[in-house]
């Protein structure tokens, strides 16, 4: 074994350490915020239940011209939550609908992610006017009421989950925008970014190699928030019936409840799950992101 | 709730408002206004844009949706889009679509086959109503207990109140409308009914007088309650963590040295400069409140702009749906332009030249 090998094999035993002990420090930390534990254990346990749902979920469970089970009947030992309007076991469609749910609630947060976190990197890096017009257009878009618009592009793309998606990314992106840029001009003026530039790193190079990795925890973090507000969007759209009719979706259930007689029929087993589901599952991702932040910035203890 | 943007809401900082706010104040009254006018003018003629654009240039032939389901000859459908102005091109068509708003006209809607300015009129007066009940009693109820959670942050009564508030929050806003029907209208169990289920008044009372009124107030309790609970929450939030921004003020500690209760510091000093702050945010977020609006009034078929909109959605009738979204991007930036003149009025130190 030669020296040079005994001197790497050495640092890498110094650096792994040090790496491991950044995780743990953060998890201790983090243990110690309880609500935070509990969202990200609520956030576990459905993402497990959405990945497992096909080992026992067959599709005869779900086709509505398959099922054979009573209409709207109350919960029993059979049906744990009872059945809807044609005859399908809520509990499934509750199991297989947080499949769907979340789904399109990551997806829409990571085109929402993309487009913030972008459209703000650049307009941070470029200040002038190129800058300037960037952040005027994102105060427009702040401005505009985002539901209306949101039903407006959904209803102009036609029904279905790639409108939803592409309705919630473009009223959401503004909240990113503005954090990436306001921490984009923090990290650029200090001064290995001032380095960089020293030693010839383009406007690209600054942009992906120094700006980028360093505003990466905190586009995570409020990436959480903004998969917990693409939930309630994906619901509400998709109650106001810019879903596609044949996905299960927790906001699909709730259309089906509310127009095919869950009220004539008392039927609070259908009305009540999905919307409790929502309302878990959207806590449990704030929750986990307000823990996050508190750990990563402590400053922010008291406030909110 | 909720709607995406307003993730961020209650996470963005009043002291930012605050901050940017006095950079302006050495400016005269008139130049200010005409500042903001100027603003407000801009933003209603980039939503103009971006409606059109929405609405114009769109993958989606409106002909071929309008005409879905049923049998058309090639004749008709040329005749359609000659009468809907889909042969002229583009530019010309944005003028046409900027004229006819400036013109108070709004495009014509093809199901109801009307002005659709002379429809939104005909709505706009339910929908203040819901959403005046329930913004004034959210934001009294929301700034209340912001100011007393945030006086004793992480006393008891701060985390009770925090975390009703961070559930109301997520709960979406048609399903807790659905709950409240289910059991305030239809009756569930031993509950009956003892609210109406939907509209606004009972067409077989008459529609004035005492019992009409009294009538009307009946159906907007449900509705408004929905909106209430869903809204408050952002405000408590927000005058929540500007209370705490002042905590550490030196004239609060004057205050105290003086002598004053700890009620009379915290009521007559600490609140008063909290809310200057607040209330810029409350009004940034007058965009929940619209969101607030469409859903619950679907769920409770409230007759206003939000019921106008999801009809219109339904069908679907753009123009309609084209004619409130402006309605609505126009109420927001007029708020957003009222609320920065009271400012002015509002915050001495803004006003002192």
């Amino acid at each position: 074994m030669s020296a040079a090998q005994v001197l790497s094999s050495q640092e890498v035993a110094a650096a792994v350490p040090a790496r491991f002990a950044g995780v743990r420090r953060f998890a201790r930390a983090f243990r110690h915020r309880p609500s935070g534990v509990a969202g990200l254990a609520v956030l576990l346990l459905f993402s497990l239940l959405a990945l497992v749902a096909p080992l026992f979920i067959g599709q005869d469970q779900l086709d509505v011209t398959k099922v054979d089970g009573p209409l709207l009947s109350a919960p029993s030992g059979h049906y744990p939550l009872g059945t809807d309007q044609a005859g399908r076991n809520v509990l499934l469609l509750l199991i297989w609908g947080s499949r769907e749910s979340l789904r399109i609630g990551i997806i829409a947060t990571a085109l929402t992610v993309v487009i913030g976190a972008g459209i703000g990197i650049v307009a941070g890096h470029y200040g002038g006017w190129v800058g300037r017009a960037l952040m005027h257009v994102t105060d427009w878009f702040i401005a505009l009421p985002s539901l209306p618009l949101a039903i407006s592009l959904a209803a102009v793309l036609g029904q279905g989950e790639t409108s939803i998606t592409i309705a919630i990314a473009a009223t959401s992106w503004t909240a990113t925008a503005r954090l990436v840029r306001a921490q984009t001009l923090a990290v650029e003026a200090r001064p290995f970014v001032e380095r960089a530039r020293a030693l010839g790193a383009g406007d690209w190079q600054i942009m992906v190699r120094q700006v980028l990795p360093n505003v990466t925890p905190l586009i995570l973090v409020s990436s959480t928030l903004t998969v917990a507000g693409a939930l309630l969007s994906e619901a509400t759209l998709t109650f106001l019936g810019l879903g596609n009719p044949a996905s299960i979706t927790w906001g699909e259930m709730l259309n089906n409840a509310f127009f095919n007689g869950a009220f004539t029929a008392d039927a609070w087993w259908y009305l009540l799950p999905p919307g409790l589901a929502i309302l878990v599952v959207v806590l449990g991702f704030t929750l986990t992101g307000r823990a996050v932040e508190h750990v990563l910035d402590p400053r922010t203890e008291d406030r909110s | 709730m909720s709607s995406p943007a307003t993730v961020a809401g209650p996470a963005l900082e009043p002291p930012a408002a605050a901050t940017r706010r006095p950079r302006t104040a050495r400016m005269p009254w008139a130049r200010y206004v005409a500042g903001k006018l100027a603003a407000a003018v801009v933003s209603f003629a980039v939503t103009l844009v971006i409606g059109f654009v929405l609405f114009n240039m769109m993958p989606s032939d409106p002909v071929r949706t309008m005409t879905r389901g049923r049998p058309v000859s090639q004749a008709e459908l040329v005749r359609l889009r000659v009468q809907l102005g889909l042969d002229k091109p583009v530019w010309q068509r944005f003028l046409d679509f900027v004229n006819d708003t400036l013109h108070g006209r709004l495009g014509y809607s093809w199901e109801y086959q009307r002005s659709v300015a002379s429809l939104t009129m005909s709505r706009i007066g339910p929908t203040l109503l819901l959403m005046g009940t329930s913004f004034v009693i959210s934001v009294l109820l929301g700034l209340w207990l912001g100011q007393r959670s945030g006086w004793r942050a992480g006393s008891l009564f701060d985390r009770i109140t925090s975390s009703t508030a961070l559930t109301l929050w997520s709960v979406p806003t048609f399903w807790l409308g659905m709950i409240l029907l289910m059991v305030c209208s239809v009756g569930i169990g031993p509950i009956h009914g003892f609210l109406p289920a939907g509209g606004m008044s009972d067409p077989s009372l008459p529609q004035s007088g005492l019992r009409h009124y009294v009538d009307v107030a009946r159906h907007l309790v449900l509705p408004a309650l929905t909106m209430i609970l869903v809204v408050y929450a952002q405000y408590v939030t927000i005058m929540r963590s500007s209370i705490i921004e002042e905590i550490g003020s030196p004239y609060l500690l004057t205050a105290r040295a003086k002598g004053l209760t700890d009620d009379n510091v915290r009521r007559r000093h600490a609140v008063p400069n909290a809310l200057l702050p607040s209330v810029t945010m409350i009004f940034m977020h007058l965009g929940t409140l619209i969101s607030g609006a469409v859903t619950v009034e679907a769920v409770f078929s409230w007759p206003g702009l939000g019921d106008l909109t999801y009809e219109a959605l339904k069908i679907p009738d753009l123009p309609l749906l084209q004619g409130t979204f402006i309605v609505f991007s126009a109420s927001v930036i007029l708020m957003n332009l009222l609320a920065d003149l009271a400012y002015r009025f509002l915050d001495p130190r803004v006003r002192a030249q």
